[in-house]
């Protein structure tokens, strides 16, 4: 695995530790995926506090991931944007569009549990 | 200091080129948002490099205006194929690869200066520049 995903309890917690390179990014999104439909996780997490740069292909990945693992009916929230990570985002044009996210892996966990993934998925808020 | 420059061949370039130029920011004294601007402006100019062009080179040149204030300029080039419609190119959504259609208009917000020129057949050169806060 590129990046380790560890399960605790009914989720998946994913920390993004070292730059990825496009195809690493590619192959990061299929395990995640993969990983998902084997342990039939309830909800992940996908940490990006180590992330120092999330470029416009990084950003896709990462929505496109969530997106992905809430269509399979499995709850996605990113956490630990940086702020100059989200000032950079939004003024290229794009935030993590259509994507739960929250400032920390405790937030997250709680949004997991209040995210009504019928409502809507991918709906950030 | 000194200008630095590197060739830009594989995906793995794309990381280095980005933590070099966040590394000259950095030691520059630029502020975070900026080293992050800086270094997400390479990140997207590079990947363009290696997917388009296959190739290319970074420069990265520490300036200064004619009232002093200090910037980095950086240059990109590739010789590649040339985009055709740099218009085009320049719209947000629009792509040719796989990518978003983010890449360059994206740049181009985050940075003070930004200049485009590309030819068919003979490469692409983006320029850009961004000064101190």
């Amino acid at each position: 695995m590129i990046i380790p995903i560890l399960k605790i309890g009914k989720n998946l917690i994913i920390s993004i530790q070292i730059p990825l390179t496009d195809q690493q990014a590619r192959q990061f999104q299929r395990e995640v995926l993969e990983e998902v439909a084997r342990t039939e996780a309830f909800g992940i997490i996908i940490d990006i506090t180590a992330m120092d740069v999330v470029d416009s292909y990084m950003a896709r990945i990462l929505s496109e991931t969530a997106i992905n693992v809430q269509l399979m009916g499995t709850r996605a929230v990113i956490v630990g944007i940086r702020p100059e990570v989200a000032v950079t985002l939004v003024q290229m044009g794009r935030g993590l569009a259509d994507v739960a996210t929250a400032l920390n892996l405790d937030q997250g966990l709680a949004k997991l549990e209040k995210t009504d993934v019928r409502k809507g998925a991918g709906r950030g808020s | 200091m000194e200008v630095k420059k590197m060739a830009i061949l594989r995906e793995e370039d794309v990381i280095l080129a980005r933590q070099l130029v966040r590394k000259m920011a950095a030691d520059m004294t630029f502020n975070l948002v900026d080293q992050t601007r800086l270094a997400t402006a390479v990140s997207e100019l590079t990947r363009n490099a290696v997917e388009y062009a296959k190739s290319g080179e970074i420069r990265i040149e520490p300036v200064k205006n004619r009232v002093g204030r200090e910037g980095l300029k950086i240059v990109v080039s590739d010789n590649g194929p040339g985009i055709a419609d740099i218009e085009q190119a320049m719209t947000m959504g629009f792509t040719t690869s796989n990518g978003l259609g983010a890449g360059l208009p994206g740049t181009r917000q985050l940075v003070d200066e930004f200049d485009i020129r590309s030819s068919l057949g003979s490469g692409t050169t983006v320029t850009i520049v961004m000064w101190k806060r």
